[in-house]
């Protein structure tokens, strides 16, 4: 890991919860957590779990959805009631805290970005919060790269960890009903891409033209998501769209 | 539509062509699963039981795609004979100007002009037309559903536009018409659906199951009190992703409603910065970032897809077992029953056409009275409601 974890500063009154905790979502699914903050050991214990999982091939499993700290396990609950399903997990996370993270090299995907104006309509507001100028929260957005902690919210959008502590800021208390394709934000201390239009509640610094998501991938085995869990992205300032 | 002109069998393809999509028409099926870790919504019908009977009434997988008609207004014409159905909201369709039931296969001439009327208060948000044989869009990762956020599915990722033709699939062997859900095994459920136009503020409370958390102890005890004393009320700001309601504040038990993103479901209840609810439906992005203080009971998600704005809704905790129950004895209401069957009891002449009037096998239920419709065909009333003459069998006016 590049990065450092950033501190978990949500739980204020964190309460002595053991991880991993495995808590029912409602009659269809079961998450499984095994943090409460953005770490990259912990998102990398999801990916290993989420593989262990794969590899048991338990037919009532109907989808795996790994987040930064939790999986998600989606399940049908006419082959295996919640009882059932919690057991079969129990067994296969015991052991796991011991098992390694990938250690394997990231793909680093660059996207040009137009900070602020139209293109981030909230940059002033997160340096009015950081106490810093725009230019300063554009150098230290741009001068690191990021872990993709997984792919969620919209198709092929990247929740991205490593986001320098100073730049952090609280999402909208309302969100907009509408947000640009391509738009930059940050939410508490992440930062990441819509890569289509649609409602968002994230502090939008920038914006990139360059398309995240193709539905229609017909090479066999293709993602149709750019950016994969696991890889790292960075963001180079440009001064316009034109030469994307 | 160049789309969808490829190489068809001229035997046995049929097409569908929107003449008026209403307020907004899209193609919906058992939904997109499996890309949910890429970022990709599942969406799907947000009334499952809707599209599930109706494709049962055809001889469809219950999954198979459909066309999910909010608020009805829309208008379609039947290019070639076709099987379909009707469920969901209540919409006063008419096949040719005969008067349609919900939850009843009809066939339908070359040519025959199906009309829905707009849903009245109380009488449900969205109507299903499922067709045998299924509208036969292409899949895009492996489902047909529109999500028209990520423009993904359908037809262009859009919602249906006037002058779309459509392809339906290879009707299956079992099409036929005249198969019915009776009430006791419709499966379909729309809240206030009694009788007669009722005002927004007289609709009935919706109440809905839920189970607490998966983040419920994000939540003080008095936040959680107020989430299942309360009454909220859906907004104007609701759609197929979510249903926003307003009502009492709920608190957290820190001050902040934040969490690290993670996974949500169907049916999450996430309470954002100002307190106030939002139930995710079908087209719910995959993450969210706001604690979620409950999990609707699958088998009630449907209710909240007929929710209009305006309508009123409880919210009562009970176990994940019960939930799972639930979802069991849904399965047995919706999946398992076989259709009823309408039988022709007496033929009438119409216009010098013999025509069939249909009653439901192994009811009860008499005639009332027999109605002349315009002046091509005639309908039975059965306890109150109009099952017309199998379509087949006469030939249109125009």
């Amino acid at each position: 890991m590049t990065e450092q974890a950033p501190a978990d500063h949500r739980r204020v009154d964190d309460r002595a919860v053991e991880y991993p905790r495995i808590v029912p979502v409602g009659d269809s699914a079961v998450l499984i957590e095994f943090g409460s903050g953005i770490d990259p050991v912990v998102n990398a214990r999801v990916y290993t779990f989420a593989g262990r999982i794969e590899a048991a091939g338990n037919p009532a499993v109907v989808e795996l959805v790994p987040t930064y700290r939790s999986l998600l396990v989606q399940y049908n609950p006419r082959e295996n009631n919640y009882a059932e399903m919690s057991s079969f997990l129990n067994d296969l996370v015991s052991g796991l805290e011991d098992s390694p993270g990938s250690a394997a090299e990231p793909t680093v995907i660059e996207l040009p970005v137009v900070y602020g104006g139209e293109d981030g309509p909230d940059i002033e507001a997160v340096a009015e919060h950081a106490g810093l100028s725009t230019e300063e929260v554009i150098e230290i957005h741009s001068g690191t790269g990021y872990r993709v902690y997984m792919i969620g919210f919209a198709p092929g959008f990247p929740y991205l960890g490593g986001l320098d502590e100073r730049i952090a800021c609280p999402r909208l208390k309302t969100p907009r009903t509408r947000v640009p394709a391509g738009s930059v934000g940050i939410a508490e201390s992440q930062t990441g891409v819509y890569p289509n239009a649609g409602p968002g509640g994230w502090r939008l610094i920038g914006r990139t033209a360059v398309k995240l998501f193709d539905p229609h991938v017909t090479a066999t085995n293709a993602s149709p998501s750019l950016i994969s869990p696991g890889s790292e992205v960075r963001f180079v300032p440009v001064k316009s769209h034109a030469n994307v | 539509m160049p789309m969808f002109n490829g190489p068809v069998d001229e035997r046995r393809v049929g097409r569908i062509r929107v003449i008026a999509p209403g307020p907004q028409s899209l193609i919906q099926d058992g939904g997109r699963t499996g890309f949910q870790h890429l970022g990709v919504s599942v969406s799907g019908a947000v009334d499952v039981d809707a599209l599930n009977t109706g494709n049962r009434l055809v001889g469809n997988n219950p999954d198979a795609a459909a066309i999910e008609i909010l608020l009805g207004g829309a208008e379609f014409v039947f290019e070639q004979t076709a099987v379909f159905a009707l469920t969901g909201a209540e919409t006063g369709a008419t096949l040719d100007g005969v008067p349609l039931a919900r939850n009843v296969s009809y066939s339908a001439h070359a040519a025959a002009r199906l009309v829905l009327g707009m849903t009245g208060p109380g009488q449900g948000l969205r109507a299903y037309l499922a067709v045998a044989g299924g509208i036969d869009t292409p899949e895009v990762l492996g489902s047909r559903s529109t999500h028209v956020a990520s423009e993904i599915g359908g037809v262009d990722g859009r919602a249906l536009t006037a002058g779309d033709s459509l392809q339906i699939g290879e009707p299956p062997d079992a099409a036929t018409s005249g198969n019915v859900f009776t009430s006791t095994g419709e499966g379909v459920k729309v809240p206030g659906s009694a009788s007669g136009s009722r005002e927004f503020s007289e609709l009935p409370a919706v109440n809905v199951r839920v189970v607490l958390g998966p983040q419920d102890d994000e939540f003080s005890p008095n936040g959680i009190r107020t989430f299942l004393n309360s009454t909220y009320v859906v907004t104007d700001q609701s759609n197929r992703q979510g249903l926003r309601l307003d009502g009492p504040e709920v608190e957290s038990r820190t001050g902040r409603y934040d969490i690290v993103s993670d996974a949500v479901v169907n049916g999450s209840i996430q309470v954002p910065g100002d307190g106030r609810p939002i139930v995710l439906l079908a087209d719910r992005q995959t993450t969210g970032g706001y604690a979620k203080i409950a999990t609707v009971a699958t088998a009630d998600l449907p209710l909240l897809g007929q929710a209009a704005p305006g309508t009123s809704i409880t919210f009562a905790s009970i176990s994940v077992e019960e939930s799972q129950e639930l979802l069991a004895a849904r399965s047995k209401r919706v999946l398992d029953p076989e259709p009823g069957r309408v039988v022709d009891p007496f033929s009438v002449r119409v216009d010098d056409q013999h025509v069939s009037v249909g009653v439901v096998e192994n009811e009860t239920a008499r005639f009332d009275h027999v109605t002349h419709i315009a002046r091509i065909a005639q309908i039975a009333q059965i306890d109150g409601v109009a099952y017309p003459i199998s379509a087949e069998r006469y030939t249109p006016a125009e």
